[in-house]
């Protein structure tokens, strides 16, 4: 046996090869920590990680709390909405929250009421829902989906936030004015909203900044569907998930542009004194304006609805999507009529540019604008039929996994579908003289809005949350969270259509027991739609729970999720690690994919019931073993 | 694999060099849908000028107050600077940094130029007493020429940013640089192109 040479270092002594191996094992180890480091973003400062994050999946999270905080904080203005509503002219304790010039001794004032009304609107829409169906599931899951590192352009996605979030506050803020927030409605009419209060413009401006965020996130968004695909991943082995966020991001960029006209003349209305909304001879309180006048109210309200018809598209279609892939997953099937699907879904996206004077029949615009805008309406009615049709038949034969996520998303076909259906006599200009502006319509967006999106994005939450952090939400207060909400949602909205029929009118703060014809119905259902929005908001109170305690136990690195795809789904979100490492990169490697996104029970599936979508099957029997091709499909279609 | 390699795969592909099956570098889309947006904002106002204008009784006709020939060689000023940007362009492509950063502050001067011509179009008006007030023709000149002129000094800043900070970046990675220079290029005559619009719209019609 050859010497062994020996060295000193420090006091010990050491042979020289295993000085070389302990090196080697510290230089290789100091590398791995460097790279982990670079990857999970340790070396970042914590402002850089978690507040101006490049990293899309912090991106999506910051959007997805900042979504749900103004979600809660819209549904509890609701709450004191109902409370007025249900029992008017009462005084609450509550209510004394809005301070004595709105509610003077707990009594809400109109004025409130309709500051209230304009704010619950505008929040919802664009401050809880929009952000957290695109900028926090998109931001999220559609990079992974896609197998791309990250999103596009990772700096304009943080601007993205940081234009969202600056929004948001500067409409929060305008609670604080003397004069109170905006008034005019979620819809911003003029000439009302001309000259309403101070307010107004605070509501102009944060819209400035919310548009300007949802242009770079969808410039964004599409940029990285169409560029950063990974190998393999053509279009049409998208999830449908990717599609819907697609088109979605098509209507944010082309729909949006014109309110941000819009708010451009109507704050140049409010600042500059300009017309543009404000007719001749207008009369305020009794008072004949003095203005210049020659402006059109109307011009308003088209360049309003043709951002805010697609807009509702733009609340849906994520939810729809968010409902295939929870769908796909539980019931271990391929879902049905997946390209139908997505043509519907291209051809709904183009139709809901042509589609917005149908919020304008009562106008008086003309019957041949009328007719035509009432025929693409029906025409759009069929592309949403065709996706909702093809979800339901997705569930036929299946074996299907009741899941939390499941029953969300098996309760958002019906309520959708509800929504949907109730829409038509509001796209005949004939039923809608009767129907608009009556709680009919609150009714028929409320329930696709509502337990439509607001159920999907929970499906979602409850879906996705494994993936991010490494827990299963409890699956017992998950149902109860369900079961809770499902009933009492109904309970709140169903009403609202037997108001909408006797004629109710909307935006009125008493409910409308002033008024002869509505005292009857409104002073049976109000009570009873109050006491469930209370059960509402009762309910939710397990998921904010196991929500936070949930989150919080993640951050402390406790998981009681190991397999990185605990629902056993193809699509490539499930292919990265779990809680995939923040900063840039998703994947160990990048995947290349080999199918379709829902190759559940295909008749490749040997071991397990699915096919992930990277997963390279070794090389088929040569032919003449095993099954023909059209024996196989027979199969699958059995 | 090693640490190299690894970090690699993180890089987001296609910011320099065209995806082989899309043709296009990220940017470039981007740009592109940028730019469709744009249309959309100039598109509504243009529509709401069209909408007012024939619902109005009477309309003023701009050349019988505002200044024409100033406008004109506006116009001329801004075609002027898209022909400027694209030779700016066009040398970088031929590796010329000196020439492209003269071309650029070429479009920067002539940019500059067409604000200062503004600055004293809007001058001459409020002296005259016609305001965005006054009606509704006046609203939405200011209204239109002022969103075009707040265009306008955002590529005056882009340029700026592309001339002296971010020209470093020709050392490190021409291939971007000269890409980010198209960009802005393209956003450059999309801007021309609204003036060519706004002019007869305002002035000329």
């Amino acid at each position: 046996m050859a010497q062994r040479k020996q060295l000193r270092v420090g006091t010990q002594w050491l042979y020289v090869d295993d000085a070389e191996r302990i090196l080697r094992d510290a230089i290789r180890l100091r590398e791995e920590e460097e790279h982990r480091n670079r990857i999970e973003g340790h070396v970042l400062p914590w402002y850089r990680r978690w507040l101006f994050s490049t990293d899309h999946k912090v991106i999506g999270l910051q959007y997805g709390f900042t979504a749900l905080c103004f979600l809660l904080f819209g549904f509890s203005l609701m709450i004191l909405m109902r409370l007025q509503l249900g029992w008017p002219g009462h005084a609450f304790n509550v209510m004394k929250v809005l301070g004595e010039n709105r509610a003077p001794g707990g009594v809400l004032l109109p004025e409130a009421y309709n500051q209230l009304g304009a704010m619950h609107g505008t929040i919802m829409v664009f401050l809880a829902i929009v952000p957290l169906a695109v900028g926090a599931f998109g931001n999220y899951i559609v990079p992974l989906q896609i197998g791309a590192p990250d999103m596009a352009f990772p700096k304009l996605n943080m601007a993205s936030y940081w234009c969202y979030l600056p929004g948001g506050l500067i409409m929060l803020s305008s609670f604080a004015l003397p004069s109170g927030t905006a008034n005019s409605g979620w819809t911003s009419y003029p000439p009302l909203s001309d000259i309403a209060t101070i307010g107004q413009t605070f509501w102009l401006v944060g819209m400035i900044f919310l548009i300007t965020s949802s242009l770079l996130g969808s410039v964004n968004f599409i940029v990285t569907i169409v560029q950063l695909r990974a190998k393999g991943m053509t279009f049409m082995r998208l999830p449908f998930f990717v599609w819907a966020q697609f088109v979605t991001s098509f209507l944010l960029l082309l729909a949006f542009p014109p309110l941000e006209a819009a708010g451009i003349l109507q704050l140049m209305d409010r600042v500059a004194h300009t017309n543009f909304f404000l007719p001749s001879g207008l009369v305020v309180s009794g008072q004949i304006l003095h203005n210049a006048g020659g402006g059109n109210p109307l011009l308003w309200q088209h360049l309003f609805w043709f951002l805010a018809h697609p807009e509702v598209y733009v609340l849906i279609l994520p939810a729809m999507g968010i409902v295939a892939e929870v769908i796909a997953n539980n019931t271990r099937k391929p879902l049905w009529g997946y390209r139908s699907m997505v043509g519907s879904v291209v051809f709904l996206g183009f139709m809901s540019f042509v589609v917005w004077a149908h919020h304008m029949f009562l106008t008086g615009m003309g019957t041949l604008i009328s007719a035509f805008f009432q025929t693409t309406t029906m025409i759009i009615s069929i592309p949403s039929v065709i996706v909702l049709s093809a979800l339901f038949l997705s569930l036929w034969g299946a074996s299907i996994r009741f899941t939390t996520p499941m029953l969300f998303a098996l309760a958002f076909l019906p309520m959708f579908g509800i929504g949907g259906l109730t829409g038509l006599p509001l796209g005949l200009a004939t039923a809608d003289l009767h129907l608009h502006d009556t709680y009919y319509v609150i009714g028929h967006f409320h329930y696709v809005v509502a337990p439509g999106t607001i159920f999907a994005m929970f499906a979602g939450i409850y879906y996705w949350f494994p993936k991010i952090s490494g827990r299963k939400l409890n699956d017992f207060w998950g149902r109860v969270h369900f079961w809770g909400s499902f009933v009492c949602i109904n309970g709140v909205f169903f009403p609202m259509f037997l108001q909408g029929l006797a004629g109710v009118s909307r935006r009125l703060y008493d409910g409308g027991i002033q008024y002869a014809h509505a005292k009857a119905i409104a002073e049976q259902t109000n009570p009873f739609m109050s006491i469930c929005a209370i059960g509402l908001l009762t309910f939710q109170v397990p998921f904010i729970i196991n929500f936070f305690t949930n989150a919080f136990l993640a951050l402390r690195g406790k998981r009681n999720v190991t397999d990185p795809n605990p629902w056993q789904a193809t699509t490539l979100d499930w292919a990265a690690t779990t809680s995939p490492p923040l900063g840039h990169g998703n994947f160990a490697v990048l995947p290349v994919v080999q199918r379709g996104p829902y190759e559940y029970n295909a008749p490749e599936c040997t071991t397990d019931d699915y096919l992930p979508q990277h997963l390279v099957l070794p090389a088929p029997p040569p032919s003449g073993g095993g099954m023909l091709p059209e024996a196989a499909v027979a199969q699958r279609e059995i | 694999m090693d640490a190299h390699e690894a970090h690699h795969e993180f890089e987001i592909p296609y910011t320099v060099h065209p995806r082989p099956d899309t043709g296009l570098y990220n940017g470039k889309l981007g740009i592109w849908l940028f730019l469709a947006s744009e249309v959309m904002l100039f598109g509504a106002l243009f529509s709401s000028y069209i909408l007012l204008r024939t619902s109005a009784p009477t309309w003023p006709r701009g050349w019988e107050f505002l200044n024409v020939p100033l406008a004109t060689a506006n116009t001329f000023i801004l075609i002027s600077s898209s022909v400027t940007v694209v030779l700016g362009w066009a040398n970088l492509r031929l590796g010329n940094l000196k020439w492209g950063r003269i071309f650029i502050a070429c479009t920067i001067l002539l940019a500059t130029l067409f604000l200062i011509n503004k600055g004293f179009e809007y001058h001459h008006e409020f002296v005259e007493g016609r305001l965005p007030s006054t009606n509704n023709f006046m609203a939405l000149y200011f209204t239109l020429t002022g969103l075009h002129g707040l265009h306008v000094l955002g590529g005056i800043i882009v340029f700026l940013y592309m001339l002296f900070p971010g020209a470093k970046m020709w050392g490190k990675d021409r291939a971007r640089y000269t890409n980010r220079i198209e960009i802005a290029g393209l956003y450059w005559h999309f801007v021309d192109l609204v003036w060519i619009f706004l002019f007869p719209a305002l002035y000329l019609m």
